[in-house]
């Protein structure tokens, strides 16, 4: 599970860095009970208060810690996002946001603890680099990466993962080879094995990353014909203005999917909402094969 | 009311709508009764009106009115002059004492202080807001020597401070102060009582919050300013916002165990 990867990487984190800082807002605080008690100091839980949360993550930062700070998506970046806005990226200082509950993770319990909409949220501001990892063996790589260095970094968690993990430095990796020049998908994070699951017996290329942002352009026009297909697991089209400026000086078709933008009003499993947005393999088949036809 | 009319609300700077407008709301009912009034209109009988004076002309083209037309001004000097642990020279030192500004509005007052003390240059004071002014309405801490945050959506600065409040501890830097000044409309915003509640429930000690009371805020503080803050743990000081003395021996009050807040009332704002 991608949520006990990360809270055993801060864990140690925690004791390997003095500068690693963690900030919560009740979610996980138990969880993290270990860590508090061995750094008081460092393991912060402000109770139900996000925009504290956040708050005091860009205090930290501006005495020269690197906090991570940790909630659900819908709470880390719907409910606090103009203190993601000021109290860090305008006060030049950045820090480690990482969610749980990614877009329909949390389907059991509506539509309020959703968020498909935070990567699109983070594409308001400037500098994020986002991780959407597939596989929890993915996270602490991701994790530790990013308390290298004191930019904002976004860690999307989700208990959608794919049966492999697989290693990139941030840039597109074939996952599949189709004719070259023909058509390609790229799958993000835990979309990837439905997507293979969909394309099986099309001639297309499957490229895959867990890091959204910075989108890798170049990787893509290296990869990209004149046909591609962007499947992610959050809102429908929010890679869409990369992709058209990666393709901007080359006639190319493009078909963006991912999760909808209405509150269905439903509750179900992960895997229903999946099939309700057409990103399960039979939903994603039947668009893609549609579009290639 | 004309189109250069500028809002009384503290967030809202844009021209006010034209006259002809339809009115969007019924009128507001009067405030409700403010705490007793402490406040004296004394003119800022300690500022340095001989030094100040002529920055904020300078700031604002403003010949009429006088030093004590900015509301903070007294308790920014108190600050500066006689509280704060920092200088020119120490803007960058992790042991400085930091004051973090979180009613940025108004911060005319902030850069006078600023300049008077040596933090930036007086030529900068002079096209505050222009197209190459590193001053703004609203300060930015990129731009400014010695400006901790930037600020001007009300509701940051407190949480802000508490987080600098904790960084400080955790790195062992037990003689620092984080001051942060909000105003008394500004308490309007909830995210001040996610604040308040925490620093006071976890006794954090290095951090001071100063209220500025010009009782602007809409529905006022029934009960008082300083028991929103003494319900949640903290010790507090009512002071006039115009006695330099006074809040000066109100910025010394803080207790080892606690947070402290010192709200220094002045005449209501016309």
């Amino acid at each position: 599970m991608m949520r006990e990867a990360f809270i055993e990487t801060t864990t140690d984190l925690l004791t390997e860095d003095p500068r690693a800082a963690l900030v919560l807002a009740d979610i996980s605080a138990a969880a993290f009970d270990p860590a508090r008690r061995a750094h008081p100091d460092r393991v912060i839980n402000v109770g139900i208060r996000e925009q504290l949360m956040i708050g005091v993550a860009g205090g930290l930062a501006l005495t020269g810690l690197r906090p991570i700070a940790h909630s659900y998506a819908t709470f880390v970046l719907d409910r606090a996002y103009e203190q993601v806005k000021l109290d860090l990226d305008h006060q030049g200082v950045g820090a480690v946001l990482v969610s749980v509950g990614a877009s329909y993770d949390g389907s059991t319990m509506g539509r309020t603890h959703m968020s498909p909409g935070d990567v699109a949220l983070l594409d308001t501001l400037d500098g994020w680099t986002v991780h959407v990892p597939g596989h929890p063996d993915e996270v602490p790589g991701l994790l530790r990466a990013a308390m290298r260095h004191d930019d904002p970094v976004y860690l999307r968690l989700s208990t959608q993962v794919n049966a492999a993990s697989y290693g990139t430095d941030g840039r597109l990796r074939t996952v599949r080879r189709g004719t070259p020049g023909g058509a390609l998908v790229v799958a993000v994070g835990p979309m990837l094995d439905p997507v293979l699951a969909a394309v099986e017996g099309l001639d297309v290329t499957v490229a895959y990353t867990h890091t959204p942002r910075p989108f890798d352009g170049e990787g893509l026009r290296a990869l990209a014909g004149t046909e591609v297909v962007l499947v992610e697991p959050y809102l429908a089209g929010t890679s869409s203005r990369q992709l058209a400026e990666a393709l901007a000086d080359r006639p190319h078709r493009a078909l963006a999917l991912g999760v909808g933008r209405a509150d269905l009003h439903r509750y179900g499993t992960p895997a229903d909402h999946a099939r309700w947005h057409g990103l399960d393999p039979a939903g994603l088949r039947r668009s893609i094969g549609e579009f290639l036809s | 009311m004309t189109a250069t009319t500028t809002n009384a609300n503290a967030q809202d700077h844009l021209p006010a709508p034209p006259a002809t407008a339809p009115p969007a709301a019924p009128p507001v009912p009067p405030a409700a009764p403010g705490p007793p009034a402490t406040a004296s209109r004394r003119t800022g009988s300690g500022l340095p009106t001989a030094r100040l004076h002529p920055l904020l002309r300078r700031l604002t083209g403003d010949e009429k009115h006088e030093a004590s037309a900015h509301s903070t001004l007294d308790v920014l000097w108190v600050l500066y002059d006689r509280v704060l642990r920092v200088s020119p020279d120490t803007v960058d030192d992790p042991e400085r004492d930091r004051f973090l500004l979180s009613k940025g509005h108004g911060s005319a007052g902030y850069y006078a202080v600023l300049a008077a003390k040596g933090f930036v240059p007086e030529e900068w004071l002079d096209d505050m807001a222009g197209a190459d002014s590193r001053l703004g309405h609203h300060p930015d801490r990129l731009l400014i020597p010695g400006v901790e945050i930037g600020s001007g959506s009300l509701g940051h600065g407190l949480g802000l401070g508490v987080g600098t409040a904790l960084g400080l501890r955790a790195q062992g830097l037990l003689d620092p102060r984080v001051y942060v000044l909000v105003g008394d409309a500004e308490l309007d915003e909830g995210s001040n009582h996610e604040a308040i509640a925490y620093a006071g429930a976890t006794g954090l000690a290095n951090l001071t919050a100063i209220v500025l009371d010009n009782q602007s805020a809409t529905h006022g503080w029934p009960g008082g300013i300083a028991s929103r803050f003494t319900v949640n743990g903290w010790s507090a000081s009512t002071v006039d916002g115009r006695d330099h003395d006074a809040i000066h021996t109100a910025l010394r009050a803080h207790r080892p165990d606690r947070p402290h807040v010192v709200v220094a009332v002045v005449e209501p704002k016309e």
